[in-house]
């Protein structure tokens, strides 16, 4: 019986052992941090840069975290609040349409405001703009069960509760943004705006390169086929 | 209801963009995706096309041969059942045929309507177009060409007639061109006259006008509205005027609600909820049909322009079983569609070709029984269709499910079922039918299968309570947890500080090195402090409080 415990306790160490090796203390309290950010906004976004209380690992993490929840939406969140047509869907189309636009805003984010003396550098916008998105996993996985126990009357419920978390998203974002930026509350706002204009430039120029790229690939592969058919 | 424009719009944009990257790829595409392969099909919940057994079969096609006709028809124009006869309004030759329903032939030849005795006018008709039999036997005929609705009774002896009313709203070189026409049960009449739009034409039994019922709303565009603003006359003069569209046919059922269907032109008004293809009329003349499908009720749903066929479908007649099914008959695409009292579709079938079961210019429908007959205008012939078994099945399953027996039903939608299994009503049916038998659990399979999520939820609300109601050891149970659990840990938390701070369980320092003998001691010591000091405060209390009473 005593041998048991002993067994049982060394392995439990074995596995903390290695969580700690892997995983460091300043990983477990960058990411217990960000509970403490969407409580207190202000406050928590100041220290995440300033007092570097936010790490790569622990955004990454968010950010993976999200990206799962919103797959496991698809297939947990009961039919009465959604049905997903699995047959026109492309699952790394639906990640990217996630990632993609995460990524235009931190970089169009960060290259508008680098040049009216925003303070963050393009690594601490990610991290922000990461930690910002901590509720809406917090909220939807739950929200992901109840679903299941609704009638279409209550589907309400549901519905506020995940605007909310979206609401509660986007509120962070701004927050985040103006505390890792030095900004104040009207300059942030302009900024973000910005960052919109700045996100539609940017898909515009993709496009334009894209669209260009197929046309010079077009010309020479048929400059080819015709050099190859005279040949 | 918001969600149909919107799915409506996806599929559109998805086939624009499929049409798009097929017109960049410049490669000749005849067929068209989204055209279906088989005679019937169905709209599933994702307004994919389903390929389905036949409902509908062709029994004959009946030419003005095959029927015996000394004068073949010419541009017939409207067709009416009644008990076992059917009437075929044949407007190129001024007259009516009627048939008689035969069980070996079909249709016989039973008389000829040509001319009406006694009458005030002309004794003949000139273009006739449409009849209505009353419950008394009399005759309604929508004489076009003399401008006049004929009422006579069974032997052809005239009665009355209903001519242009005299009304301000109508202005005064309207012509009465009275086009179709319905009776109810008090022999009161409903016509259609060409050009006017106003609704339905109501009249008295007694003939006098009673007003325009059930018009259909002009197309508001906002943006219209603000273009005129700013156009010149000329440029006004070119926009097309939006009129309200004239009904294109009227079919009184059996409660006595007319059924009227739009030939409906305009794609982007039907996406934005603006025309109805198909309404029922109450007697206020107000649209109450049911339209709880996932898909509106216009007959197709996403239409290419394949075949030399563009454009939404154009419903040019309508009827309406017992059972509340309803059946349009499309004369874009010569198809036929079923809708039952939810507005779901039941089936979709036919097409455009000479093929029997294909029509050239359909023009009116008409039922007797479950059976349906079509009048083709240019092919003059009358295609009769039965019910398959499959089709059978599906109406055993309705008529048993609105008769209340509900086991019965079911089987007949599990035979559905066995023969199609895309056919989304069966699924549905299968359900409505446990959930009446109170199996709320395989009901809620039944409905997930197929995204009915208002039955789902009305199966899940009773499952729901059930467990409940069973469970109710567990359910107290976690509803006890949910509140106890947070309040232990704030209990403990608080008892952990209080021990953490309480004198009374201080250990001694273990440098002292105390025996056992000294350690209890040391804490009898450290009790007798506490609680000598615990009263203290106890007294200090009392102290206070008598003072804050004086």
């Amino acid at each position: 019986m005593a041998n048991t415990e002993v067994k049982g306790n060394s392995a439990v160490r074995g596995i903390l052992g290695w969580f700690k090796k892997t995983f460091d203390a300043k990983y477990w309290d960058s990411l217990k941090f960000s509970l403490y950010c969407i409580t207190h906004p202000l406050d928590g976004f100041w220290d995440l840069t300033h007092e570097k209380r936010g790490t790569y690992a622990a955004a990454n993490t968010i950010l993976f975290i999200t990206v799962l929840v919103r797959l496991l939406n698809l297939k947990y969140t009961s039919f009465v609040i959604q049905t997903v047509y699995w047959e026109d869907l492309n699952i790394w189309l639906y990640i990217a349409s996630i990632l993609f636009p995460l990524a235009l805003f931190v970089i169009g984010n960060w290259a508008t405001t680098t040049l009216f003396d925003g303070k963050g550098k393009l690594g601490q916008v990610y991290i922000g703009t990461c930690y910002a998105l901590t509720p809406y996993p917090l909220m939807q996985v739950p929200l992901m069960i109840l679903s299941n126990g609704l009638t279409t009357n209550e589907a309400q419920f549901y519905t506020v509760l995940s605007v909310l978390s979206l609401v509660w998203c986007g509120l962070l974002l701004i927050a985040g943004m103006g505390q890792i930026h030095e900004f104040g509350g009207a300059k942030n706002i302009l900024f973000l705006i910005f960052s919109l204009f700045a996100m539609l430039v940017m898909v515009f120029i993709l496009m334009l390169f894209f669209s260009m790229i197929t046309q010079g690939i077009g010309y020479f592969y048929s400059l080819y086929r015709e050099f190859m058919f005279r040949a | 209801m918001m969600k149909k424009p919107l799915k409506l719009q996806i599929k559109r944009i998805g086939a624009i963009l499929a049409a798009a990257a097929i017109g960049i790829l410049s490669v000749p595409m005849y067929t068209d995706a989204m055209e279906h392969r088989s005679y019937t099909y169905i709209y599933d919940y994702w307004g994919d096309v389903q390929d389905t057994p036949d409902v509908y079969e062709v029994y004959k096609v009946f030419t003005s041969s095959e029927l015996g006709l000394d004068v073949r028809f010419n541009n017939p124009s409207g067709l009416y059942a009644h008990d076992d006869k059917v009437y075929v309004v044949d407007t190129g030759n001024n007259r009516i045929v009627a048939f008689v329903k035969d069980e070996k032939l079909g249709l016989v030849q039973d008389s000829v309507i040509d001319s009406v005795r006694f009458a005030p006018g002309p004794s003949t008709f000139s273009g006739p177009t449409d009849m209505a039999i009353s419950d008394d036997g009399n005759i309604f005929i929508a004489d076009k060409g003399n401008n006049r609705i004929i009422k006579m009774d069974a032997n052809c002896n005239y009665l009355m007639q209903f001519d242009l009313p005299v009304d301000s709203a109508l202005s005064a070189d309207t012509i009465f061109l009275p086009n179709k026409v319905v009776v109810d049960t008090a022999e009161r009449v409903y016509c259609i006259s060409d050009g006017i739009n106003k609704g339905l034409l109501k009249y008295e039994a007694d003939g006098t006008f009673a007003g325009f019922i059930g018009a259909t709303k002009a197309p508001y565009d906002l943006w219209d509205y603000i273009w005129k603003k700013f156009a010149t006359q000329e440029q006004i003069d070119r926009m097309t005027v939006a009129v309200p569209t004239e009904y294109s046919n009227i079919y009184m059922d059996y409660e006595g609600f007319i059924y009227a269907s739009v030939p409906v032109s305009d794609a982007q008004a039907l996406d934005d909820l603006k025309v109805d293809s198909v309404r029922r009329l109450n007697l206020l003349g107000n649209n109450i049909l049911v339209n709880n499908g996932e898909w509106l009720n216009c007959g197709d749903i996403y239409w290419g322009s394949a075949g030399g066929y563009s454009g939404p479908s154009c419903f040019s007649d309508v009827t309406a079983f017992e059972n509340d099914i309803y059946v349009c008959l499309d004369k874009n695409r010569g198809r036929l569609f079923g809708y039952d009292d939810q507005g779901r579709m039941v089936f979709a079938f036919g097409g455009n070709g000479n093929m029997d079961g294909y029509f050239r210019r359909p023009i009116a429908i008409e039922h007797m029984g479950y059976d349906l007959l079509v009048l083709d205008q240019a092919d003059c012939s009358i295609t009769y269709f039965v019910l398959s078994d499959f089709g059978q099945n599906i109406f055993n399953a309705i008529d048993q499910f609105d008769r209340g027996e509900y086991e019965a039903s079911g089987e007949s939608w599990e035979k559905v079922l066995a023969a199609d299994g895309n056919y989304d009503l069966a699924y549905i049916g299968i359900g409505r039918s446990l959930l009446r038998q109170k199996r709320y659990k395989e009901a809620m399979t039944y409905f997930e299968l197929k995204y009915d999520d208002d039955n789902y939820s009305k199966a899940f609300k009773e499952y729901r309570k059930e467990w409940v109601q069973s469970h109710l050891f567990i359910t107290v149970g976690i509803l006890l947890l949910i509140f106890l659990v947070p309040l232990g840990i704030e209990k403990y938390r608080n008892m952990q500080i209080e021990i953490a701070t309480s004198d009374v369980f201080r250990f001694p320092d273990p440098e002292d090195n105390m025996t056992r003998a000294e350690i209890r001691e040391y804490h009898k010591k450290q009790r007798q402090e506490f609680r000598e000091r615990e009263k203290a405060k106890k007294e200090a209390r009392k102290l206070a409080k008598m003072g804050s009473n004086r």
